[in-house]
């Protein structure tokens, strides 16, 4: 196999594989890199540069840092159901054939459209500062013609266009110390807890440990560091009680020391996993983030911050440029230069605002040859796909403004710093506020909250013998708050103190007239001017000025600008950058993708599925299945070549001519027992309980306390002290809970248990004026004589030889009964049934059919004719409540609201056209609309065509609609036809009830 | 995610709970005898305290039983668990009519 050569690859060195060589694929091109760099390294290694366009002007962008913080190099991962968008180039690890493109470049990187007009704003109007609330909100149904062309011109990257074909996992762990980060302070956290005894996790972000070790030539414990890391890292594997965890980033930090990470895995960075941890104490060693500086056209391709300079360079054996040059305001950017001049890289100079410059650091660059231009600023980038040269002139004396005359520096490479902020984004997370420190000219961890602990970078100590033993103490201290004994901890690592003279802080660097634009937040292109306009225009806050300008709105959440911004806003308004604060560090730390957090809780697995004791036969017989709750149930049961139209009206007459057959097992039961059983009844249901005789049953309503109907269902009395309660299928759980709270917490003195019976019996409903000769012939042992077994009641025998508890109740206003035997035994008892249904017709309904029959009947469904604002009243059902005792929810029946004259009421309609079936939810008004709003007076809860009454029905909740009977609403529907229908009673069929008590 | 010590089960997670609302509300023995007013106090006004809060909890996803937090609703510690029927203490939040 031949590889593409990697022409700015450096001959040696670097913590690259070599031997690893790999083929990967970007914007069509195929590259080669090697086991050990990351996309961004390979990238650099094959000249590639140019990464993308900006948002807003389309700018040529490169890449400018190497971690997390980067905002340009934002790359699509794979292909098909498994790619991602939006991943960090400087994150991920390159493995083979790994495919890539730049997310912001519509139609290409090297050819844009949208530039090539001048970017976005050339072609839409000009986009200063809070642009869309300016141009785009009004007219607002100009939006949509905008937004179509923002979208596809800033191009955020694409969703998968299938189901993710992965499998992700979750997994929940406890630990007594976490520890994020593994550079020096990291690890010296992890060795001490570990050496402790606590259980540790480690987890970093990078594939590798180090941090900040890995590109430098530090010594610890007089030797290298890298030594001492792969010591480090080898003793903790040792550790039994020690979880290592690369590829891992800590994401968010939530409550009691609960956290979430994701680990993506080795050679498929798009499988991941989802860790939830609990941790007693968090040592947060997640170190700093390099601020790039502010300075016109410095988001040119080939400016990168010097940290990143330094990792391509030395940890990756990339050249990222042939000529640099660095631009800082602190001793540690000199450290690029260094790093660049001992790989045979020119620099043409340094620049740095600070008169007097006398750091080692830059001592060792001055002793090279370099030049440093103290006192100096960069006032432009030459060059508009690459570097060309930078512009260099003197600051005043005051430092706001720039004089003389202007200096070149040709190099296309210019490493910046601005000084270092610690990445306090967990810290923050956990409930905590960072404050900012004049002294370090950054924002550090405040007091803590939460159980944890900042050490190390990430709590603004810079020095490495500083952050080891930060690291060591605070992985001891960890440990000991754990419970353990500090004083396993063994010895802390330690490194030679480094001097580093003060940076000065320079957050907007001053500008001749006419300078280009100074960038701030490079993925939402806001520049310094968009933040102090928003300044002018009098927002203060940041979070404001955030929403007006999308400072830190990008996938990079201003890792890299934000604090700059706050500077630039404070400067403006003159507030200071303390009191002017950050804006909310929100998780996740980087993103992740949906089905990290969905896992495996998807699909099938998303909810439990819950079929009937009777399902397969369903299936087998072509039934047609609708969900109910949890419940799959048979919604119709069609013949070859009949609609759902056909197969309905056909199972409604069987079940009024004949005798229909319903699965009702998903109906909820509880089983009510114990001495106080009656009374608790009294309290839950609106109606009268204690006189129940034992053998009959009632039908119930629940309200909620304050008033409104909350469930129905009919309760048989077993025995003196025992109870069986049906539910509405959708309402089972909500109700057993329901009754448990007043019980547990109301009233622990009532001697009652309540037990969840659903899914112990099945339960078969035989509707129809045939269904007495059904069940005569099944049965032994019970008189199905009407006086013998009056409706209401319910008798205990055998159904085809098997136990039976039989109900002659009805919910269909046929003559009917419900079967309920042992849930194993449902399926011998419907094939029973239909066995011996056979010569009287037995047709098999549904739900759909149910629904029919009962609507036919009045008979509410709650939660389709109710809403939770419907009381008792509303539904004419005065005759249920109690006037004798209390019940939850009475005292609210007489609330002024609920006793209103125009409230809703249910009432039945009739449409004039008698085939014509309005759809449920349509809204009704007092006449046709001649102007809109139209008041409405009411809405449409159950419609169907009634085949046995030959005409469509409705229910409905209409105002005052009892008041209306043989008066006419209208329903404008949706196809702009509006359909007149005259109010009547909700009882259509058999309204003196004489079917279902035959 | 809070971690809840159930009294009968130990610390679990908060995704084994469900939440009540405010702990200690009685329900009036006669509601007939409330106005309309004091019977709207019981069942609709609650306290949204900055600080120390009593609240119901159920382990509904473990031992299914209820029971009293007091929990502060600024740094959402959990300042103290007890069982119903029990007052919890005196102090912030109030003390709990058993
Ligand atoms: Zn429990």
């Amino acid at each position: 196999m031949s590889y593409p050569s990697q022409g700015r690859r450096l001959p040696e060195g670097g913590l690259i594989d070599r031997g690893s060589p790999l083929l990967f694929h970007f914007n069509g091109r195929t590259c080669s890199g090697y086991a050990g760099d990351t996309l961004a390294s390979a990238l650099l290694a094959n000249g590639v540069t140019l990464v993308g366009r900006s948002f807003k002007y389309h700018r040529p962008r490169g890449i400018v840092g190497s971690g997390a913080e980067e905002p340009n190099a934002i790359v699509q991962v794979g292909e098909g159901a498994l790619t991602v968008p939006n991943m960090r180039a400087t994150q991920t690890e390159l493995h083979k054939d790994l495919v890539a493109a730049s997310v912001n470049a519509w139609p290409g990187v090297s050819f844009d459209l949208a530039a090539a007009a001048g970017g976005l704003a050339k072609i839409l109007p000009l986009m200063p500062a809070g642009f869309y609330y300016k141009t785009f909100m009004w007219p607002q149904s100009f939006w949509r013609h905008y937004e179509r062309i923002i979208r596809k011109a800033a191009g955020l990257g694409r969703a998968p266009g299938a189901p993710d074909p992965q499998r992700r996992d979750k997994i929940n762990i406890h630990c007594d110390v976490l520890v994020a980060g593994g550079g020096p302070a990291g690890l010296a956290a992890a060795l001490a807890a570990g050496r402790c005894g606590a259980r540790v996790i480690l987890a970093d972000e990078q594939f590798i440990f180090g941090g900040s070790l890995l590109p430098g030539d530090a010594a610890i414990d007089r030797r290298p560091a890298r030594d001492w890391v792969g010591r480090a890292v080898d003793e903790l594997r040792a550790m039994k009680r020690v979880r290592l965890l690369p590829r891992t980033t800590v994401c968010g930090y939530f409550d009691h020391n609960f956290l979430s990470l994701l680990e993506r895995m080795p050679g498929q960075p798009l499988a991941e996993r989802l860790w939830r941890v609990r941790a007693r104490r968090v040592v947060l060693a997640a170190g700093a983030i390099e601020r790039p500086l502010v300075f016109p056209n410095n988001d040119r391709p080939g400016v990168m911050l010097a940290s990143a300079v330094s990792q391509y360079v030395r940890r990756y054996a990339v050249r990222p440029g042939t000529c640099g040059a660095l631009f800082t305001n602190n001793d540690s950017g000199y450290t690029a230069v260094l790093d660049l001049l001992d790989n045979g890289i020119s620099v043409a100079g340094v620049v740095d605002p600070r008169t007097t410059v006398h750091g080692p650091l830059p001592g060792r660059v001055r002793e090279r040859g370099v030049k440093i231009h103290t006192g100096c600023v960069v006032t432009n980038v030459a060059g508009r796909r690459r570097v060309r040269g930078v512009q260099v002139m003197t600051l005043s004396q005051a430092g706001n403004t720039v004089t003389g005359k202007a200096a070149t520096l040709q190099c296309d490479l210019l490493a910046v710093s601005g000084g270092w902020s610690p990445a306090v984004h967990l810290h923050a997370q956990s409930g905590a506020r960072p404050v900012f420190d004049e002294s370090r000219a950054c924002f550090v961890p405040g007091e803590s909250v939460q159980a944890e602990q900042s050490a190390g970078a990430a709590n603004g100590v810079f020095d490495l013998a500083a952050c080891l033993a930060e690291g060591h103490a605070a992985g001891a201290a960890a440990a000991a708050a754990a419970g353990f004994s500090a004083a396993g901890g063994g010895e802390a690592p330690s490194a030679e103190p480094a001097e580093q003279a003060p940076l000065m802080p320079l957050w907007l660097a001053p500008a001749p007239p006419g300078h280009g634009k100074r960038f701030v937040d490079y993925q939402n292109d806001t520049d310094a001017a968009d933040l102090q306009l928003a300044v002018r225009e009098n927002y203060r806050a940041m979070e404001h000025v955030k929403r007006y300008t999308a400072l830190g709105f990008g996938t990079d959440q201003g890792k890299l600008g934000n604090i700059n911004g706050m500077a630039i806003v404070a400067a403006e308004t003159g507030a200071g950058i303390a009191a002017t604060g950050t804006t909310t560090f929100r998780p996740p730390y980087t993103p992740l993708a949906f089905g990290a957090l969905a896992g495996r809780e998807r699909g099938q697995f998303f909810d439990p599925l819950r079929k009937t004791a009777i399902h397969q036969w369903h299936v087998d017989h072509g039934a047609e299945f609708e969900n109910v709750g949890q419940w799959k149930r048979p919604w119709f049961y069609p013949r070859p070549g009949e609609r759902m139209v056909d197969a309905v009206n056909r199972e409604c007459l069987a079940a009024r001519g004949a005798v229909g057959i319903l699965d009702a097992g998903t109906l909820g039961k509880i089983d009510v027992r114990g001495p106080d059983a009656a009374e608790f009844l009294n309290r839950i249901y609106t109606n009268a309980w204690d006189k129940l005789k034992i053998g009959a049953c009632r039908y119930g309503l629940m309200l909620g306390e304050d008033g409104m109907v909350m469930d129905d269902g009919v309760t048989a009395r077993i025995a003196e002290d025992r109870f069986h309660m049906t539910t509405t299928t959708g309402g089972a759980a909500h109700v057993l809970a329901w009754m448990e709270r007043w019980l547990q917490t109301e009233w622990p003195h009532l001697r009652v248990f309540l037990t969840s019976v659903t899914e112990r019996w099945a339960t078969v409903s035989l509707a129809g004026p045939r269904s007495r000769a059904v069940m005569e012939t099944l049965c032994g042992g019970i008189d199905f004589a009407a006086a013998a077994f009056p409706l209401m009641a319910f008798r205990d025998g055998t159904v085809a030889g098997i136990a039976a508890r039989v109900f002659r109740i009805s919910f269909s206003g046929e003559l009917c009964y419900e079967v309920n035997v042992a849930a194993g035994h449902g399926r011998a008892l419907w094939d029973a049934c239909m066995e011996a249904g056979a010569v009287h017709g037995i047709t098999p309904y549904g739900t759909e059919t149910m629904h029919v029959l009962r609507a036919e009947k009045g008979y509410i469904i709650v939660g389709q004719d109710t809403d939770g604002s419907v009381t008792p009243m509303d539904l004419g059902m005065e005759w249920i409540l109690s006037k004798k005792k209390d019940f939850l929810g009475k005292r609210s029946l007489s609330r002024p609201d609920c006793v209103r004259k125009d409230r809703k009421q249910l009432v039945g309609l009739r449409t004039m056209d008698p085939q014509e079936v309005l759809p449920e939810g349509a809204q009704l008004t007092d006449s046709r609309i001649v102007s809109r709003p139209a008041p409405m007076v009411g809405h449409v809860t159950s419609s169907y065509y009634s085949a046995c009454l030959k005409h469509s029905i409705a229910l409905a909740l209409v105002k005052g609609g009892r008041a209306r009977m043989g008066g006419t609403v209208y329903a404008p529907l949706v196809d702009g036809r509006t359909v007149a229908a005259e109010v009547c009673s909700p009882v259509f069929y058999d309204p003196e009830g004489a079917k279902q008590n035959g | 995610m809070l971690l809840i010590p159930c009294p009968w089960c130990g610390p679990r997670d908060q995704s084994e709970f469900s939440y009540g609302g405010q702990a200690h509300i009685v329900r009036p023995a006669e509601p007939a005898a409330l106005g309309d007013g004091e019977w709207a106090d019981y069942l609709f006004m609650r306290d949204n305290p900055m600080g120390a809060h009593r609240e119901q909890w159920c382990h509904s996803g473990g031992c299914r039983r209820w029971f009293n937090v007091k929990r502060d609703t600024v740094t959402y510690r959990i300042l103290a668990v007890y069982k119903i029927g029990e007052s919890g203490g005196e102090g912030e939040g109030g003390g709990g009519a058993p």
